[in-house]
């Protein structure tokens, strides 16, 4: 048989393969779901009235207490909440969990050894990267490189260890990219200074269907979907747009890139955080063609948090704590208001409203203007919040390293 | 075709599995087709239909697989260990007089045995902690660690209530039978308080003694891939050209009870050094762009499996008896003790362990160290100590 022959019957076997799983496992979850790393597309945006503007203390409507630490966010898939921890005095151990969402109940708890190194900076945790889930499994990736794939009973569909695999794909900070699941492939991020890659994974069996050379260099961003089959890697040598199906390169932008705040993408424009901000517009007709830049601007460079777009503006948390709003169309600077800090997770907007959690627990609720920023509301969660909001049901979800709070409806 | 062949194995079992006709593996065969996965997902699409029989397996079952990790690769430990969180979760009581013989039979590995221990505590906790009382020797980490907590609380309850010289004697047991890092060093620290002399190098098995040669050059990081003279073997009298000139070995002792090597220290920063060995570009801080070799003499008492623990933020390659172990091209992410583990058979006699520290360009201030530390210890942590020392 030709290559090319067994390329084609390959395609056809792997087709087939989605198929029987979306089968044999049904989606559960709903539109409203929150699937990934900042949610919908990666954008952190919410519908309009998704959440209160108004918080008090009524409006936890429950916690629960988590086996162990994390700073991963959490996922929603119709009525069951998922998180990540680990504990254990090398904090090797770790746990893949489910909740009810509606009491917050503990449904199942699936627990793996660290098969990569745990060691990683005090403030992170080896429960650092989100987990995704397409609806119908639930992929759960670790800063020792482990990755736990599940059904949403918890059914074990398999496992993966990168480390164990490729010894020096490792970071003595801690890893934190999250997944992403694009069609039968799952995009796992390991880039590191030495033995750098990003794999994609095939969902049904964790095999690889490719790997990546990346750039040597420690990288906490996460991928974003640009268009079906294609996602953007982050770098800092920049952007490259990469065909989920064989991980070949469609296109590159090659001016740097943030290694902490990840890139979001709002109606195909791309936002970099790169010498600030960068939009990138992609070609309409053929997303896989080279982007043009709209504009750049460094007055909106983020820290930690990644940066937000809704209506015609786009948000940036700065190192002083500072929400930034910018014109979406030129990137030029509309206002500014300091918040309480510092920030590590991103927030969320519905493009009226800005929910901010910091690291202190303290959840900022912002109106935001045309002229001016706002905050009109206040929560202390009195515990410390590193990870980015999930936000379902008329609720944000927030996890610490010690418990897992719902906010809202 | 090889990729053909497995994609239609894959595609096979999916239907199989869809069409719900499948006849389920056997137990024994499920645990066996789960101890089977290994790297980069072999085996995966087969124990992804094992292991739903596994897990619908009844508590009775537990020992089975328990004993079925004994020796499992990582990966198929992990297969096995969810499985056991599904058998679990059935609300059933669990068997605790088997759990009780698997933990206390040292013949299995660690990790099944710390699993059973959990899962005993779990529904008998007072039961758990006396087996705690023979487990200071215990080659499981976590069951060591939890028998040496037991006897600090116990020395520190003495201690409370007047009774000062069995406090101590009970935290010199401690100390004697610890391995965690932290745990050593907190008893250490209250040893000391009760005016006991501890020796944390000896205790580790950190290596003080050393020969180090350098600075050579490391210019946009190509040094980590040179290979200078003493990777072609160690002439401990030989002069070769380093980055600045001349240089030869050296022999460097460490105080530091933590085994740390500063190599800094072996070649200060210019402004402390004789002014006619300050190279002009150097900075201030500390020398950047080089590289140095050390190297240290280990008599093995016999020939036996152990490791070399190694720490450092530096990039770094060991080499054992002239064979490259491992190394790691990564510069200044952070530290700690037994960041790497390096399992390793030593020869019995003289080995040769040659350790290669590549410092950066960076300026920054955390970037200054230059350094590491070495211990050799078995796979538990024990110190395996030289034999003519």
């Amino acid at each position: 048989m030709t290559d090319a022959a067994e390329g084609a019957v390959m395609k056809t076997l792997s087709a087939i393969a989605v198929l029987l799983l979306a089968a044999t496992f049904p989606a559960r979850g709903q539109g409203a779901d929150w699937l990934t790393f900042r949610g919908p597309g990666g954008a952190s945006v919410v519908p309009a009235g998704a959440l209160p503007t108004e918080l008090s203390a009524e409006a936890i409507r429950w916690s629960a207490p988590l086996p162990g630490r994390g700073l991963s966010g959490v996922l929603v898939v119709g009525d069951r909440v998922f998180v990540t921890t680990s504990d254990g005095p090398t904090q090797d151990k770790l746990h893949l969990v489910c909740l009810d969402a509606a009491t917050g109940k503990l449904l199942w708890d699936r627990q793996v050894l660290a098969t990569g190194r745990t060691m990683c900076h005090s403030k992170t945790s080896v429960a650092a990267p989100t987990p995704c889930s397409d609806g119908r499994q639930v992929y759960a990736v670790f800063s020792s490189n482990d990755v736990v794939c599940t059904d949403l009973d918890g059914n074990l569909r398999w496992i993966r260890g990168i480390t164990y695999d490729y010894p020096n794909v490792s970071n003595s900070l801690g890893m934190a990219s999250s997944p992403l699941v694009a069609g039968d492939v799952l995009v796992v991020p390991v880039e590191n200074d030495s033995e750098s890659y990003t794999i994609g994974l095939d969902v049904a069996t964790g095999a690889n269907r490719w790997r990546l050379d990346r750039p040597k260099g420690a990288n906490w961003t996460s991928p974003v979907v640009l268009a079906p089959g294609l996602v953007a890697l982050q770098s800092k040598t920049g952007v490259d747009a990469i065909r989920v199906a064989d991980g070949s390169t469609a296109w590159r932008y090659a001016d740097g890139a943030d290694t902490v705040a990840s890139s979001c993408l709002a109606d195909g424009v791309l936002y970099v955080p790169s010498n600030g901000v960068t939009a990138l517009a992609l070609d309409a007709a053929d997303p896989a063609g080279q982007p043009r830049q709209l504009w750049r601007n460094n007055q909106l460079a983020p820290a930690t948090a990644s940066g937000l777009v809704a209506g015609d503006a786009v948000y940036s948390l700065n190192r002083g704590d500072v929400l930034t709003a910018g014109e979406r169309a030129t990137g030029k600077r509309k206002w500014q208001l300091r918040l309480q800090g510092p920030f590590s997770g991103t927030p969320v907007t519905d493009g009226a409203h800005l929910w901010a959690v910091n690291e202190a627990g303290l959840v900022q609720v912002v109106s935001l203007g045309d002229t001016e920023g706002k905050v009109v509301s206040t929560l202390d969660l009195g515990d410390e919040i590193l990870a980015s909001p999930a936000v379902a049901g008329g609720s944000m979800y927030v996890r610490s390293n010690t418990k897992l709070y719902r906010v809202g409806k | 075709m090889a990729r053909l062949v497995a994609a239609v194995v894959v595609v096979a079992g999916l239907l199989v599995a869809a069409s719900g006709r499948a006849a389920p593996p056997a137990f024994d065969a499920a645990l066996d087709t789960l101890r089977q996965v290994d790297h980069e997902g072999k085996g995966n699409a087969a124990a992804g239909t094992a292991w739903p029989v596994v897990a619908a397996a009844g508590v009775e079952s537990l020992p089975r697989v328990l004993a079925a990790m004994d020796g499992a690769n990582p990966l198929a430990f992990n297969w096995l260990r969810t499985a056991v969180d599904a058998v679990t979760a059935s609300g059933r009581p669990l068997p605790a007089d088997a759990l009780e013989a698997f933990v206390t039979d040292t013949g299995h590995d660690p990790r099944p045995r710390r699993l059973a221990y959990d899962l005993l505590r779990g529904t008998d906790e007072a039961r758990a902690a006396r087996l705690l009382d023979g487990m200071l020797d215990d080659p499981s980490v976590e069951l060591r660690r939890d028998a040496v907590a037991a006897l600090v609380r116990r020395a520190e309850a003495a201690g409370e209530a007047g009774r000062a010289d069995e406090s101590r004697a009970l935290l010199e047991r401690a100390f004697t039978a610890a391995r965690d890092v932290e745990q050593v060093q907190a008893i250490a620290k209250a040893l000391e308080k009760t005016g006991a002399t501890v020796d944390l190098a000896r205790h580790f098995g950190f290596l003080r003694e050393w020969k180090v040669i350098g600075p050579f050059d490391n210019p946009a990081l190509r040094g980590y891939e040179t290979a200078y003279p003493p990777e072609a073997g160690i002439d401990p009298a030989a002069t070769v050209a380093g980055k600045f000139g001349p240089v030869e070995w050296r022999p460097v002792s460490t105080a530091d009870p933590m085994g740390l090597v500063d190599i800094n220290g072996v070649y200060p920063p210019p402004a402390d050094a004789a002014a006619a060995a300050a190279p002009k570009d150097a900075p201030k801080e500390g020398l950047k762009e080089v590289v140095a070799y050390a190297v240290a003499d280990f008599v093995a008492p016999r020939g036996q499996a152990a490791e070399l623990r190694l720490g450092t933020k530096n990039a770094w390659k060991v080499w054992l008896n002239g064979t490259l172990v491992f190394g790691r091209d990564e510069y200044h992410r952070g530290m700690e003790v037994d960041q790497y583990r390096l399992p390793v058979t030593l020869v019995p006699g003289r080995n040769t362990i040659l350790v290669k520290l590549c410092q950066d360009d960076q300026r920054k201030p955390w970037t200054t160290e230059w350094e590491f530390q070495l211990r050799v210890c078995d796979s538990v942590g024990t110190a395996v100590l030289p034999a003519d020392r």
